[in-house]
């Protein structure tokens, strides 16, 4: 026993960075929605990136500690408490016996990360700790966690050294309603008129109550087709900009299915990823057309954040090193102002 | 193999797409292709999705980055004609078809003039190709059945399918993996269970092989199904006959 849920908040479930290598039999990637949060939060308590942490959606849940451990909480800021008194996000803590965690309200983002150090005792379906609901696999008994449910810790620690310097003063916030996400056009972009393809990087869309881990269904003007929305069925990528015959767009996230019947105009490129996992109800979003290279050197500069992050925290260990060093943020990753 | 096309699905997979079809011919590309790529020693790659038409190619950019990718894939296919492809393994599933396990058997042999023996006789004498997986884990679209056992979906959708069920919707046939909704005509239901997440090998079909039905009665159902239990069946497998190029 290590932590008892008290209250299991809108949608808690355990997630790691998803089921690889079974999308060809049919089972969705699933994992946290915003993965650069989540591997933040595992490297703020020395874990691996991929640690199964909880992900923590709107309203947050009540978790008491029946162990000390510590934890970190990333992500879109959902007001997290520590025995009622603010908790500060983006930095490791060292938690004790009894207390426990709260949400108050979410103030920006949809989603938050809870990583405990040492990670948490749930068997690996698929290779994956990743919570599926729909197939009821993963997590907890593949569903939400709920009011009494019980996790226990791996290998629990106390403290970290150097828990100061277990912090990122520069993660993503999510505050504003305004959203860019950049996107590459296919891979059915030739499904589109020139007019649809204008009025999808040129329109703004509100993102509809009908959103959850498998998709953000978005509302706005119609993009048109050449001749209608469907395609033999092919694979679906993270981010994939799916526009059915009705010309509104859905972004397909985590819980994806595999493969899908519908044209998709464009993919969000994997530097937004976390943008579009925190983007809620209301949101008003515009699309913004990037190539390929611009794409994939934003990939590598997130990349080298997580590494030049681990990397300073590593050398926190060593008190004959010197002070840790925050690794400089890549500039490509704030951003970008509307 | 001019036709092959490299669609941008983001910045870590991509699409090569080998026709705008649902035909044998192309998906047997599809599978020569994954085989090639993954004997190719191309480094980076994360997993590879078949569908219809394409094969998704999951990679890392911090390992190969997309022209790379492409220009050595695009390398890969000049070959793609000499190289060994193993036959297709077919995978044969015992049904149990009518009766309670097969509910619309009647109907559907009804709706096509045909005997329920007859309706059994032929969907269980073909080798259906498995196109790809998708829609839930382990779910197959499967081609290859015969027009004479077409049957509509039903009016109204049953709230709740066994796993196992294996069912016909206009010209399609498959088997349900997991309890859940649907319209197709159930004609029989299969012991053997298609996906279970805790098994070693937690689906069997895979894209590119067959699956091959094959009718068994209630008592063979029964021990199958204990067998199954026990973890101890192993559905049969044989290489697929004729040569499919």
């Amino acid at each position: 026993m290590s932590i008892r849920i008290l209250n299991g908040g809108m949608l808690t479930t355990v997630q790691d960075n998803g089921r690889i290598g079974y999308q060809q039999f049919g089972v969705p990637v699933s994992g946290a929605m915003d993965q650069q949060a989540a591997a933040i939060a595992n490297i703020l308590v020395g874990n691996e990136d991929n640690e199964a942490v909880l992900e923590v959606t709107m309203l947050g849940p009540r978790i008491e500690f029946q162990e000390a451990n510590c934890i970190a909480v990333t992500g879109g800021d959902l007001t997290p408490q520590l025995n009622g008194k603010s908790l500060p996000m983006n930095r490791a803590v060292a938690v004790q016996k009894g207390q426990v965690l709260s949400f108050a309200a979410p103030r920006s983002g949809c989603r938050a990360y809870i990583a405990f150090a040492g990670g948490l005792e749930i068997p690996q379906v698929m290779g994956s700790r990743s919570t599926y609901l729909k197939a009821k696999i993963g997590g907890l008994e593949g569903r939400k966690l709920d009011k009494e449910d019980v996790l226990t810790f791996r290998a629990p620690v106390a403290q970290l050294p150097n828990m100061e310097k277990r912090a990122v003063a520069d993660a993503e916030t999510f505050t504003k309603p305004d959203v860019t996400l950049r996107v590459v056009l296919g891979p059915q972009d030739d499904a589109f008129t020139e007019a649809g393809i204008k009025t999808f990087l040129g329109e703004t869309y509100a993102v509809t109550v009908q959103s959850d881990r498998m998709g953000c269904r978005l509302d706005g003007p119609v993009i048109e087709h050449v001749k209608d929305g469907n395609i033999i069925s092919d694979g679906i990528s993270f981010g994939a900009i799916q526009v059915p015959s009705e010309g509104k767009p859905i972004i397909m996230v985590a819980d994806r299915q595999t493969v899908g019947g519908y044209t998709k105009i464009a993919t969000v490129i994997s530097a937004d990823h976390s943008k579009a996992a925190q983007i809620k109800a209301g949101d008003k979003i515009r699309f913004v057309q990037v190539g390929i290279t611009e794409a994939q050197d934003l990939y590598l500069d997130r990349k080298a954040y997580l590494r030049a992050l681990r990397e300073a925290l590593s050398h926190a260990y060593d008190p004959s090193a010197g002070p840790a060093k925050q690794p400089p943020r890549p500039q490509k990753y704030a951003c970008l102002p509307r | 193999m001019d036709s092959v096309k490299f669609l941008l699905t983001g910045d870590t997979s991509v699409s090569v797409e080998f026709g705008n079809e649902i035909s044998t011919a192309i998906n047997a590309k599809i599978r020569a292709f994954n085989i090639a790529l993954q004997g190719s020693g191309i480094k980076g790659i994360v997993e590879t999705v078949p569908s219809y038409r394409a094969l998704m190619v999951h990679y890392d950019p911090a390992v190969i980055r997309y022209e790379k990718l492409v220009e050595q894939m695009q390398g890969l296919m000049g070959d793609l004609d000499k190289i060994e492809i193993p036959p297709s393994d077919v995978l044969e599933i015992p049904v149990l078809y009518g009766g309670e396990e097969g509910p619309d058997l009647e109907f559907v042999a009804k709706h096509n003039n045909k005997t329920p023996e007859e309706v059994i006789k032929i969907h269980s004498s073909t080798e259906y190709l498995i196109y790809m997986l998708g829609f839930t884990p382990g779910f197959t679209y499967l081609g290859g059945m015969s027009k004479e056992i077409a049957t509509p979906r039903l009016q109204s959708p049953r709230v709740k399918i066994p796993g196992g069920s294996v069912g016909i919707a206009g010209e399609q046939t498959g088997v349900y993996p997991i309890d859940s909704p649907g319209g197709w005509q159930l004609i029989g239901l299969t012991p053997v269970k298609m996906y279970d997440p805790n098994r070693a090998v937690p689906i069997l079909p895979e894209a590119g092989q067959y699956i091959k039905f094959r009718p068994i009665d209630r008592k063979e159902f029964e021990r199958i199904q204990k067998q199954v239990e026990a973890g101890a069946y192993e559905c049969r497998r044989y290489p697929k006959k004729e040569e499919q190029k």
